[in-house]
This record gives structure tokens, C-alpha cells and sequence, in this order.
């Protein structure tokens, strides 16, 4: 699953060799670990909105070296672009090319970051130049080097550039939990949400399900919210139940061995997080099955049990989840999607059917969780590196993996943290949203 | 305090040592004694590997990689990472002599804490239902608030011992000084010597292999070869509905690539039984009835059972699916033919009811290994049999009738397999599952009985109650 040429290119010989042969030189991306400063080096705002003061205070407060204005030549660990105060198109320019001579000074594994206003309900002139920031930030994310991310921040009406999850979002951004996260925006739909007591245990005493967990992206899923201070309930397919074991014993936690599409399956996992832990959280819906197959060759047990698995059953747990009193102080659900279900994949109708249906129920589900103070989101994988993916014959798979800004596959542990992320109350005022983590792939973009 | 630089107040330890109810001075230990009736031993729920047949999936493996398996999957289903039990007991039938303290060296390979302690327990194919019976004891007892009974056989990776001849030339050799000596005991090997010394099931005081001795009993009781296929049958086809239930789901957890116990015959048929050849009693005279089908074949595999005070199950937020009420165990006569090898439990059943004011009518699931079906068929029918009442077990005329649908209703040892020591372990689980989804009938707990056989004319017997 090791990324071979990734390793070779980034130092010596292959990294000359590669650079006089124009040959893709994918970086060695800046990944979280618990204790890591949120990023290194100088963070430069630029804006000079209300919302761009409050936020540079902000970065003061988290003992971060903040700058308002570039100093020539000096290395930047990030970027931070307010543009929330934009009226029409023409006060795009001042700050984005005063900003522009400092992108030569990002430092590898840099970050940039775009605050701006949600284009709905704005005059034609306003949200031309909002939705002007999406085409400046996606093209910009594909003009960076070394690692280095661009991502934004979408603010609704009246939730300011400080709400707290707009400040969950940007710190998310900064740090390395975002690695694989690039040309991607977060809309921050409301000012719920709450910054944690312990920036390394974001999910202190919440009570986790992880379903598909035995193994790759779910494994990844299940310790990374026990890393992030979680208890978790992993739970799989009965015959996947010695891999499951190995997951909760090394994330200390409970295994549960589940067919999720079994029509009990959400009150067997209520009374279980209840009965075992005493109260339930957060639900992960990873499970997921791939049955791939030409759609003119497609036949009812492929198509049949994709649905079922993949979109059918998260739709029934979450009927329970909603009906159950345990389930009502601030819960999160955090599907699994995929670019497949947005940019449509060959082979895959069946799949990208249930995906795409994920991102429809996520949103139509947002306004029923508000009702609680909980979320609802989706996170969509693109290349990731795992067991599936590394049976992909070899060119296809290198091509495939190629085929985004960062120039790689992403880790399992990429998407996780991702989920961890909207799992967590920092990321309560962001619901009904698709975060992709594809390291800004190609197609669907 | 501290023993031996050994912390005694380590946070798993705090619960146990202060446990509910736990005496905090020595005079209040004293009083407490005197006053405590007994508590509660519970079951709440166990965890087993898929059972294989011999030359199978666990080809390799060791008996302590499955007990250690099985253990982790019984950490994970309960979240028992790190946690202090009071004590794990364990035992094989089949058992190398390095494994001396297999129990104790699966808990260190497992996700338990590291302090806890654990212990070998050796009864035969009863090795399983006795360290259920001990630790439940221990925990009634209040010495202990916790604990996992289990077992765990190999047939597969069984010990091969070197022929006596050899081994006393080894141990010899090993003790002479000088090259001369050592020759010289070399010479007295002989090539007879070199043939290893393999397990085998037979007897050691008549010779007889179990399935010869259990065709005996079977020809005395006259039980039909139809009747022993229909148990087989009935195994099967009960194992296999459990399956489909997802009975299994919260029992069992995969091992090597196995999720159902591979002697499991889902598509047998009483045909496809009745055409078997009999591999048992073929010299009796009379016609004989034993075949491979219903027959237990050699089977490799590991059970665990977590039992518990009612106070640590509540404080750890767990099950509480049934209460171990009371065992008994029996030996017979077997070696001068006044009993047949296998009939232990006909004797011991009777004596458990009766010390519990019960009879067979009051059980509501009857859980009677299946070594072979003859055993099972030859207990029943000794118990219904006025004679055998009268004369061996003292009644006024026959212990009593076993309703067969209350028998064996998600399958036994037939259809599973029979990992000798993994089998108590097997059956506590599932009987306690079924004893706690039963609850209540006619407005008292649910009760079910465990018969087991083993080898050397023994039977353990257990009674257990939904709670």
C-alpha cells in the first residue's frame, strides 16, 4: 500500500531525476500527530474587514505568529485570505494580488485558506464575487506546490468569521489532520458548535459507533476517535469479527458483529453504546460494498445489495437514531460517500447511485438533526490507499493515484480525520455539507 | 502497600479491591462473612472460534494461539482491555507439556491486564463445564468478582511423545559425564525406539477406544441405528437454523478464515446418514449402529465464558444472562462392565435435581453433549427405564422422560464438532443466551441443565437459570 514512488521523489537522486524529466514529484504530506503545533511558521491574514481583525486576534489567542502585513522573503506556514466583506467583483482584486507575491514565500506543506460569504440570498453584483472566491481558490489549490493545500471557508448571513465553527473549520485547515483535503469548501451554516477544552482530545467523552470497522478506512475511522478521546463501538459483518476484535482491542473499546442492513440494526447498536457505555454520540456510517459491474450487464443481486447496504441501511439506523431518546444532546453523524457518487464513475452505476444517494439524504436529514443541536455530513474519499485499492492493476492505479493537485493517493487516516473532524462539537455549525477528501482530484471537481 | 515492588492500588485494581460491598476494616470482613449468604455467580456471555475438523482450518495452529483467540474476541465483544479479572481458568485434554501453564501463557498474549492471574484445570471432555462450575464457586464465594472459564483442544497440533525406550536413553544420556558413557547408552537404543508414541482415545485400563466402548452401551440400551441418524439430524439441522438466525452472532467469532464450525452439514439428509458404513461395533454379534455421522468426529477448537458477581456486571455495564445455580459430578464403574463408559451423567443428573427439589419436567432446555448420539440416547433411555430407576439410582421407578424438543434445540456436539476441553465452554454460552431470552416460565426463571461425559467413566452436570 506504500506509495514506492512518492518515497523515491522526495529527496536525492529520484528528486533530481524526476525534476529534469518533468515527472510528477508528489510531496511527503504534513500529517497530525497528537502534541503538533497547529502549523509552523508565520501566518499571514490578509483583509482588512471587521471579520479579518477578529479572526488574526483569534490566531493571536491559539500563540500563533501572526502577520498583517508580508514581510519580503519571509517563510509562511499559511495564508489566510478574509474576503468576507466583498460587494461585487471588482473588490476581488485588492486583496487577492496584494496577497498574491507571498504565495512564492509559502513554506512546503503550507496552507491557505479563503473566508468568504455564501453566494444564496445576495444581490447579482454580491454574489457574483462570492462565488467568484470558489473559481479563485480551486484554481489557486492547483497552482500550489510542495504540499501545500488551499482550501475555504463559506460563511452563511450572520454567522461572523469567529463563530465557533468557522474557527473549528480554520483550524481543521491549518493543521496537518487536513493533509489530503485540497480546493474544498466548508459552508458554516449557523453559529452552533463549541471549541474544545483540549485541542488533542477533541472528542473527550463522547460515545463513537464506527460502522465497517474491521478493517482499512474504518480501522482508520475507529483510531482516530479513540486517539481523539472517544470511546468506540466498531462495528462488522459477523464474518468479519476477528478483524473487528483486533480493532477494539486496540482502540480499547466494544465490538459489535452486525449486518447493518438487518432491519433491527439501528436499536441493536442503540442498546448496545447505551447499555455498555451509557449514552450515544456520534454514528460513522462506513459500511459500504462495491458490486462492480457494466450497468448493460448489471443484474438484481449487484444492484440490490449495494443499495441496501450502502444507502438503505444508514436511512433505517438513522430513522431509529432520530426516534430514540438517546440519541438527542448534540449527536453527530458522520456517511461515508464518495467522488464516484458526484463525478460518476465506469462500472459503477450501482455505487454511485447509493453514494449519490448518501449526499441526498445527508442534506435532506441536516434540518431534522438541528431540531436536536446535532449535525449530519458526509465525508467523499477519493484515491485512498487500501486494501481495495491496491488491487487495481498497477497502471491503472498509478494514473488513478496520480490524478490529483497533491499528486498521490491519500491515507485512510486522511478520510478519518476528516470524519473526526465533523464528528466533533468545533464542527457543530456545519451540517447537510460534503467535505471531499481527494487531494482536489481531476474529475468531479 | 506493595508486594514485591507489585503496585496493589493500580486503577483497574481500585475496582476490584473496592469492590460494592467490599469491607474496608478487618472487623467488618469478620462480620461480613457471618452475615453474607452466598452471591450470585452470573454468566454473561461468552465468546467461542469456530469449531474445525481435524486437518483443517487450524491445521497450525497451536491450542494456545486458539484459547488466546478466543480470549481476545471475548475482550472486544465486553471491552475487557486491560482489565484485572479476578481469575481465568482454562484447560486442554490434548496437551503438549510445554503448555504446563497454557492458561496463564494465553492471558499474557491477550489484551487482559498482565495481572491477571490464571490456572490450568484438566477433567477430560468435562475440562470446559468444571472451570465454569469452580470459578461460579469462587465468585458465590465472593472471592473473586470475576472470571472466564474456557477450553480448548487441538487434535490437529497433538502431542507426539517419544517412545518410553527412547526417552530413557535421552534422559540418561543427558545425565552422563564422559563421551565412553554416552556410547555406551546410545548402543541400547534399539530401532523399535524411534517409532513415536501418538495420543490416541482409547482407554487406558481396557484398551477399548471410546466409540467401541460407547457401541457396548449403545447394543445394551438397544438404541436403533434410525434413532441415532435422527439425532444426528436433528444436530445438524438445529445448528444450522441457529446460523441463520444470527443466533451465533453474539457467540462466535471468526478464526482463520472460518465463521461456521466446518463440520457443520447444513444439506444432510437421513438418507445421506443412513448410507454411512458403521465404524463402531462391528464385533458385538449384534448389529452395529455407530457411523462417522453420528459420531463426534476429532475437532479442533477454544471456548471462553465470562462470569461474573451481579455487582461486577452492573458496575461494568454488562449482561447478566444467567445464574450458574449447581453442578454435580459422577464416575462409574466401567472398567468391570457395570456401567458403560459414558453414563456418568445418567447417575449425576439424578442427584443434581433432587438436591434442587426438581425433576426433568421443570427444565426447559436440556443441553446433552453429543459425543455420540448413542450416548445421548442411552442416558435418556436408562433414565426412562423402571429397572435402572429402581435398582441403580434408588427411585421408587424411572428417573423420568426428556421432552425432545427441549432437547439440543440449536444443535450439539454432532453437527459443531467437539474440541474435547472447548465444549463445556460451548454450550454454557449458548444455554445462557437461550435461558435469558426464554426469561420466565409459568412466573419463574427459566432453567436449563448441562449433561457432559468424559473419559475415564466420568460426568459433570450443571444446572443454570435466566436471570
Amino acid at each position: 500500500m506504500t506509495d514506492t514512488y512518492t518515497r523515491l521523489v522526495s529527496k536525492g537522486l529520484g528528486r533530481d531525476v524526476a525534476k529534469k524529466l518533468g515527472l510528477p514529484q508528489p510531496a511527503v504530506l504534513r500529517r497530525y500527530e497528537p502534541g503538533q503545533p497547529l502549523i509552523s511558521g508565520p501566518v499571514l491574514v490578509e483583509g482588512s474587514s471587521p471579520g479579518a481583525d477578529a479572526l488574526a486576534a483569534q490566531l493571536l489567542e491559539w500563540d500563533l505568529d501572526v502577520r498583517r502585513h508580508a514581510v519580503p522573503k519571509e517563510r509562511l506556514g499559511a495564508i489566510v485570505l478574509v474576503l468576507d466583506d466583498l460587494e461585487s467583483p471588482a473588490d476581488l482584486e485588492q486583496p487577492v494580488l496584494t496577497a498574491a507575491p507571498s504565495l512564492r514565500d509559502l513554506a512546503p506543506n503550507g496552507r491557505v485558506v479563503t473566508v468568504s460569504r455564501a453566494s444564496d440570498g445576495a444581490t447579482p453584483a454580491a454574489a457574483a464575487v462570492r462565488q467568484g472566491v470558489d473559481g479563485l481558490l480551486r484554481s489557486l489549490a492547483k497552482e500550489l506546490r510542495a504540499g501545500a493545500t488551499g482550501n475555504g471557508i463559506v460563511l452563511a448571513e450572520d454567522v461572523s468569521a469567529t463563530s465557533p465553527a468557522a474557527l473549528g473549520a480554520l483550524s481543521f485547515f491549518l493543521s496537518g489532520r487536513s493533509a489530503f483535503v485540497d480546493g474544498q469548501f466548508v459552508r458554516i451554516g449557523s453559529t452552533a458548535g463549541r471549541l474544545p477544552a483540549d485541542a488533542d482530545k477533541p472528542l473527550a467523552g463522547k460515545v463513537a459507533v464506527v460502522t465497517g470497522a474491521a478493517r482499512g478506512i474504518g480501522a482508520a475511522i475507529a483510531r482516530t476517535l479513540h486517539r481523539d478521546g472517544a470511546t468506540v463501538v466498531v462495528v462488522d459483518i459477523p464474518t468479519a469479527g476477528d478483524h473487528l476484535a483486533d480493532v477494539a482491542n486496540e482502540v480499547r473499546g466494544t465490538a459489535l458483529q452486525l449486518d447493518v442492513s438487518r432491519d433491527d440494526a439501528g436499536q441493536r447498536i442503540i442498546d448496545h453504546a447505551v447499555g455498555r457505555h451509557g449514552h450515544l454520540d456520534i454514528v460513522v456510517h462506513n459500511a459500504g460494498i462495491t458490486r462492480d459491474k457494466l450497468l448493460v450487464n448489471m443484474d438484481h443481486g449487484r444492484w440490490s445489495s449495494v443499495i441496501g447496504v450502502n444507502i438503505a441501511a444508514q436511512l433505517r439506523i438513522n430513522e431509529e437514531l432520530l426516534a430514540s431518546e438517546h440519541f438527542r444532546s448534540a449527536p453527530r453523524i458522520v456517511s461515508v460517500a464518495s467522488t464516484s457518487g458526484i463525478a460518476g464513475n465506469r462500472g459503477q452505476t450501482n455505487y454511485a447511485a447509493s453514494k449519490g444517494g448518501v449526499i441526498g439524504m445527508v442534506r435532506a436529514t441536516a434540518p431534522l438533526l438541528a431540531e436536536r443541536g446535532g449535525s449530519i455530513n458526509a465525508v467523499a474519499p477519493g484515491f485512498i490507499e487500501t486494501e481495495m485499492t491496491a488491487r487495481i492493476p498497477f497502471a491503472t492505479r498509478e494514473v488513478a493515484r496520480r490524478l490529483n493537485s497533491l499528486q498521490q493517493g491519500g491515507r485512510p487516516e486522511d478520510v478519518a480525520e476528516a470524519i473526526a473532524f465533523l464528528a466533533s462539537d468545533a464542527a457543530g455549525g456545519i451540517s447537510g455539507e460534503v467535505l471531499r477528501v481527494c487531494g482536489q482530484n481531476l474529475v468531479g471537481a | 502497600m506493595s508486594v514485591d515492588g507489585q503496585s496493589v492500588t493500580g486503577p483497574e485494581e481500585t475496582t476490584n479491591v473496592r469492590a460494592a460491598g467490599s469491607p474496608q476494616s478487618l472487623r467488618e470482613a469478620q462480620s461480613l462473612r457471618e452475615a453474607q449468604a452466598l452471591r450470585k455467580a452470573v454468566v454473561v456471555g461468552g465468546n467461542r472460534i469456530p469449531f474445525a475438523r481435524t486437518g483443517g482450518a487450524y491445521t497450525k495452529s497451536s491450542n494456545q494461539d486458539m484459547l488466546t483467540a478466543a480470549l481476545d474476541g471475548l475482550i472486544a465483544r465486553f471491552g475487557l482491555q486491560d482489565e484485572r479479572i479476578g481469575e481465568v481458568a482454562a484447560g486442554a485434554v490434548l496437551k503438549h507439556s510445554r503448555d504446563f501453564n497454557l492458561t496463564r501463557e494465553a492471558v499474557l498474549g491477550s489484551a487482559l491486564s498482565a495481572e491477571t492471574p490464571a490456572y490450568d484445570l484438566q477433567q477430560a471432555c468435562a475440562t470446559g463445564l468444571e472451570t465454569v462450575l469452580g470459578l461460579g464457586n469462587k465468585i458465590r464465594l465472593g472471592q473473586i468478582q470475576s472470571a472466564i472459564a474456557g477450553g480448548v483442544d487441538s487434535a490437529s497440533d497433538a502431542p507426539i511423545a517419544v517412545s518410553e525406550g527412547l526417552r530413557e536413553v535421552l534422559l540418561d544420556l543427558n545425565r552422563a559425564k564422559a563421551l565412553p558413557q554416552r556410547l555406551q547408552i546410545l548402543a541400547r537404543l534399539r530401532p523399535k525406539d524411534l517409532a513415536p508414541d501418538a495420543p490416541n482415545t482409547g482407554e487406558p485400563r481396557t484398551g477399548l477406544s471410546m466409540g467401541e466402548h460407547q457401541a457396548l452401551t449403545t447394543a445394551q440400551w438397544k438404541i436403533t441405528r434410525q434413532a441415532q441418524d435422527e439425532l444426528a439430524y436433528n444436530s445438524h439441522r438445529n445448528l444450522a437454523a441457529a446460523y441463520e438466525a444470527g443466533f451465533f452472532d453474539d457467540l462466535l467469532t471468526p478464526y482463520r478464515g472460518l465463521s461456521r464450525d466446518s463440520n457443520l452439514r447444513a444439506d444432510t439428509t437421513l438418507e445421506k446418514l443412513a448410507s454411512l458404513k458403521p465404524v463402531f461395533g462391528r464385533n458385538l454379534g449384534s448389529e452395529a449402529t455407530m457411523t462417522a455421522g453420528n459420531s463426534t468426529p476429532l475437532t479442533d477448537g477454544a471456548s471462553t465464558v465470562l462470569l461474573a458477581s451481579e455487582e461486577w456486571a452492573d458496575q461494568h455495564g454488562l449482561p447478566k444472562l444467567a445464574t450458574v445455580l449447581d453442578g454435580e459430578a459422577a464416575a462409574v464403574d466401567f472398567v468391570h462392565g457395570k456401567d458403560g463408559l459414558l453414563m456418568a451423567p445418567a447417575f449425576a443428573v439424578p442427584r443434581l435435581l433432587a438436591r434442587n427439589g426438581l425433576t426433568l419436567d421443570d427444565i426447559d432446555f436440556f443441553e446433552i453433549h453429543e459425543a455420540f448420539a448413542g450416548t445421548v440416547l442411552s442416558t435418556l433411555a436408562a433414565w426412562e427405564d423402571e429397572e435402572f430407576g429402581r435398582t441403580r439410582l434408588g427411585l421408587d421407578g424411572a428417573f423420568g422422560k426428556v421432552d425432545r424438543a427441549r432437547l439440543n434445540v440449536n444443535g450439539s456436539s454432532l453437527a459443531a464438532g467437539h474440541p474435547f476441553a472447548a465444549t463445556g465452554g460451548r454450550i454454557v454460552a449458548s444455554l445462557a443466551k437461550m435461558l435469558h431470552a426464554k426469561g420466565t416460565v409459568d412466573g419463574r426463571p427459566a432453567l436449563g441443565l448441562i449433561s457432559v461425559c468424559a473419559a475415564g467413566g466420568q460426568g459433570v452436570v450443571a444446572l443454570l437459570e435466566a436471570h
